[in-house]
């Protein structure tokens, strides 16, 4: 079942894609006529105007669905299943190509010979002007100044039309016609091209890890193909010609010559150490410049116009033979296109960081799949299931270990006949440390488990111990006055500052979390009862002396329900400042949790994964946040009516 | 006898910032006798609400004393029930936990002060609306809560507030006829602060009107309205001309020491 959808996530997008349309239509619509019906009703600025309006709400998600799948070319995928197979051959060709257009102003604006006249020509002109004095004698500095002259020379040959080699002029044109026939190849169009059997066996686009399909699958993408292959070897051609031509042979050797004898003078001696390096240095930056100018690379600009015009050309045919292809990929798949690097095709733009919905729903599928030994859950965990736990197990937990230490009396220690009978004292310890039998009940396990149950410990600990202080110092100068400077220097530090320190000393597992949301928890909890406290009107407080109450049942019974919807509103913000800490701090450290599969997801970038946290977040935050609104609402229906 | 006795009572306010003193009350001196209804009445300012709060032992006297029944007042006791003007009740019970609030601390069986809380509430004429949310009452029926909590506790005074200060007209009407009505049938001695003349004179067995700066009581009336109102209208007691010249006579008196305090600000 699992595998029909996720084989078939392209047709199910389009389906949901046209759902979300008439969605949107039908609420934008409805919308519009109802608020009209009622644009009278209420004055502007009346809280009644904003009641209802679900039809806004359905309008808003599906806008957002479908930007979503936009964006991520989820539409794309859906109506044009074999855009993306067909780009990655468009990008082998682009990728086959781009050697030869990087030496050609199509590519780069200047020739690459362009580029390297001026820039040599530059560094000649530099190093002429500044030859250093202290280090160099008079004949020597007219020699070189000469010396950097010949080498200027042999740009000046390289490019000179005149000078080329017939040869070279040859092979030229032979690569531009090459160029050329590529160009008429994917004019002529596909023919009878079919893609092979081992291209239509590949997993379809976005099903695997590898996005995109990389063997061409339909009769275009071979065309593409099979040019891009020619073209590779065009290239290849292309990078190894030289421009060596003879009347530069000469000079060459002449001007090697020279250097030499320039180093042998440095070697013969009479230089302190400073010229020697100033001398060594300057040499050898000259040197430099003229190996550069030896091997052959710059060509006069006449003799690469017609590859030039082969290449523009051959962008022309392509442009033509993607045809239908350039139209898509312009509406429907938004940002840079495909690009091909080393094995594989990658999505570029937004896609590449925004996956599609139906993605990120089969990767959650994944993970939530229970089924460990097939490629569920996540690194040898369920997202969130249930087990056995042993009876035992909670009741060790509960139940410390030096209750039994503290029992009077000794721990059984063997007989002489080497046998051991326990006492009581070692029964209690046995029941302390979980190892006795006590059945089993179902609970939950998994990273969602995990990290809801750090949360609610927290919380629970949090409202156990800060209801209680916050009501104190809401009544009594002692608790104010002790704990106020206390709590308000550690509140303000944020939470992730204590996390190093607070992991060391509990350890990565659940304790060093559980404490750290604690501090976060605790923190809100007695501001938001202290709050709660203080408000309780004087009035009440007298009527419930003047009934007879103590002082412990006016805190009961008129303090605390006076501070409850305060108290309530702080768990609220509590819940979701605690699971906003948790995932921080289970980023820090930790095997499970939903924090730990994100961070794992952001080292290896994958972003489908990330989505997948990131929505479980948010989903579990907005469900936790309902709940607290609907005990809010049932618990508190007095609220503000007091 | 549970007299409530007040021996030269004081209350100076200081101001712990600046050190100011405000006198809010200078040497009260009153016997209320058992089962005696009394009205309090004075322009804004002039102590009343200070005074109430020292009998009911929310703030002790800078100088003098409280008695009730021979016993100093220290501190609040049941024996002294309040009723506030309003806010006073806890929104977060219903009704009949409002009322059998001082039962519940007191640990009454559950079977006895249901019984005290159904008495009560039929008393107050708000039978059927135990279960009832506070905050879903009137102003008028809010007060009947108020009155039924204090009176379950069987206190052997009670102590109001301007209890009626925020109700309308006619709802005030029929509370002060129930006031009156409770008056009788219980015994209690009450003392009942107002700001509203005719009040005062119909509620009042006694009445005192106190003047400010610093407060005390100017003047002390005997009525007979009150013991009227048990068997007449209230309505054609404010008709009567003795009624009416009291009324003029207070007023103007009230009058006068408003324009005094005006005119010495
Ligand atoms: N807690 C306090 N601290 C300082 N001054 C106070 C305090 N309570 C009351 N006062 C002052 O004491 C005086 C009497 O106040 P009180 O509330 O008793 O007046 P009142 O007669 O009840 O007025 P009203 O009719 O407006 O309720 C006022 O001048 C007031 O400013
Ligand atoms: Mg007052």
């Amino acid at each position: 079942m699992f595998e029909f959808l996720s084989d078939n996530r392209a047709s199910i997008a389009a389906v949901i894609i046209l759902a979300l349309l008439a969605a949107f239509v039908v609420s934008l619509v409805t919308g519009r006529k109802r608020d009209a019906a009622t644009a009278n009703r209420e004055v502007f600025g009346d809280p009644e105007r904003t009641k209802g309006g679900w039809y806004w709400a359905v309008c808003g998600v599906s806008a957002l669905m479908l930007i979503w799948f936009y964006f991520s070319w989820g539409v794309g995928r859906a109506y044009v299943p074999s855009a993306a197979n067909e780009l990655c051959q468009v990008a082998k060709l682009e990728e086959a190509v781009s050697p030869i257009k990087a030496a050609l102003p199509i590519g780069s604006r200047y020739y690459k010979s362009t580029l390297l006249v001026s820039r040599n020509a530059d560094q000649l002109e530099i190093l002429r002007a500044n030859v250093p004095a202290s280090a160099f004698s008079s004949d020597e500095q007219t020699e070189l100044v000469s010396l950097i002259d010949q080498i200027g020379q042999l740009i000046v040959n390289s490019s000179d039309p005149k000078n080329l080699d017939p040869a070279l002029d040859g092979q030229l044109s032979a690569l531009s016609a090459d160029l050329d026939s590529l160009s008429e190849k994917l004019r002529a169009g596909p023919g009878g091209l079919q893609p092979t059997e081992e291209a239509l066996a590949q997993p379809k686009w976005g099903t695997e890890h590898t996005e995109i399909p990389v063997l061409p699958m339909t009769p275009k993408g071979m065309l593409f193909d099979n040019v891009s292959v020619e073209a590779k070897e065009v290239a290849d051609r292309f990078l190894k010609i030289r421009n060596h031509i003879p009347a530069n042979d000469a000079l060459i050797a002449e001007i090697k010559e020279r250097i030499a004898t320039l180093q042998g003078n440095s070697e013969s001696g009479g230089f302190d150490e400073v010229a020697l390096a100033e001398r060594e240095a300057y040499i050898k930056s000259v040197e430099r410049i003229f190996k550069r100018l030896d091997d052959g690379t710059i060509f006069p600009a006449a003799s690469l116009e017609s590859v030039n015009t082969a290449v523009e050309n051959l962008d022309e045919a392509n442009g033509e033979a993607r045809g239908s292809l350039r139209i898509v990929e312009a509406l429907l798949l938004p940002g840079p296109g495909v690009v091909k690097s080393r094995t594989q095709c990658t999505e570029q733009g937004s896609a590449r960081w925004l996956p599609k919905p139906t993605d990120v729903v089969a990767t959650f599928m994944q993970l939530a799949n229970p089924d460990l030994e097939n490629g569920g859950g996540y690194r040898g965990v369920t997202l969130l299931w249930w087990k056995w736990l042993p009876v035992a197990e909670v009741v060790g937990f509960l139940f410390p270990d030096w209750i039994a230490d503290a029992w009077p009396g000794e721990y059984a220690s063997h007989d002489s006949d080497g046998t051991i009978s326990p006492k009581f004292k070692d029964k209690l310890l046995a029941f302390a440390q979980g190892e006795v039998s006590l059945g089993y009940i179902p609970w939950f396990e998994g990273h969602i488990w995990d990290s809801m149950f750090r949360v609610l410990m927290a919380l629970s600990l949090g409202i156990l111990l800060g209801v209680p202080l916050g009501l104190l110092m809401g009544i009594s100068k002692f608790f104010k006055s002790f704990f106020d400077p206390i709590i308000e220097l550690y509140r303000p530090v944020p939470p992730l500052a204590w996390a190093p320190l607070i992991l060391t000393i509990f350890g990565i597992q659940d304790d060093g979390k559980i404490f750290l949301l604690f501090m976060v928890a605790f923190a809100i909890m007695v501001i938001s009862a202290r709050t709660g406290a203080v408000g309780t009107q004087l009035s009440k407080i007298r009527a419930a002396h003047s009934l007879g109450s103590t002082d412990a049942q006016i805190l009961r019974n008129v303090i605390l329900p006076n501070a409850l919807p305060e108290i309530l509103t702080g768990i609220r913000i509590a819940v979701g400042v605690c699971w906003g800490t948790l995932v921080a701090a289970e980023m820090l450290a930790g095997t499970t949790g939903v924090g730990f599969i994100e961070n794992i997801a952001r080292t290896v970038s994958d972003y489908e994964l990330i989505w997948v946290t990131i929505l479980i977040m948010g989903l579990l935050g907005l469900m936790l946040d309902m709940i607290m609104r609907w005990v809010i609402d049932k618990t508190i229906p007095w609220r503000g009516k007091g | 006898m549970a007299d409530l006795v007040c021996e030269d009572m004081s209350m100076t306010f200081t101001n712990p910032q600046t050190g100011d003193a405000v006198e809010a009350l200078k040497d009260i001196n009153f016997t209320l006798k058992k089962g005696e209804l009394l009205s309090v009445l004075g322009p804004s300012g002039c102590g009343k609400t200070t005074l109430l709060n020292m009998i009911a032992g929310f703030i002790n006297p800078t100088a003098g004393v409280a008695t009730l029944g021979g016993n100093t007042i220290n501190g609040p006791g049941v024996e002294r029930g309040m009723v506030f003007q309003q806010g006073a009740l806890f929104e977060w019970l219903p009704v009949s936990k409002n009322v059998d609030y001082g039962l519940r601390m007191k640990k009454t069986p559950p079977a006895e002060s249901k019984k005290l809380v159904e008495k009560w509430l039929d008393i107050v004429g708000l039978q059927g609306f135990g279960d009832t949310p506070t905050y879903q009452l009137s102003g008028g029926m809010q007060q009947r809560v108020a009155l039924a909590r204090c009176l379950v506790n069987d206190p052997d005074v009670i102590l109001m507030d301007e209890p009626l200060g925020a109700l309308d007209a006619l709802t005030r009407e029929k509370m002060q006829s129930l006031v009156l009505e409770l008056w009788k049938e219980t015994g209690k001695t009450i003392l009942i602060i107002t700001h509203s003349v005719e009040e005062a004179l119909l509620l009042g067995e006694r009445l005192f009107v106190m003047a400010p700066r610093p407060g005390r009581i100017h003047k002390e009336y005997n009525l007979p309205f009150a013991e009227r109102g048990l068997n007449e209208s209230l309505r054609d007691i404010k008709q009567d001309s003795h009624f009416a010249e009291v009324r003029e006579e207070i007023l103007t008196m009230i009058w006068n020491m408003e324009e005094e305090i005006m005119g010495r600000v």
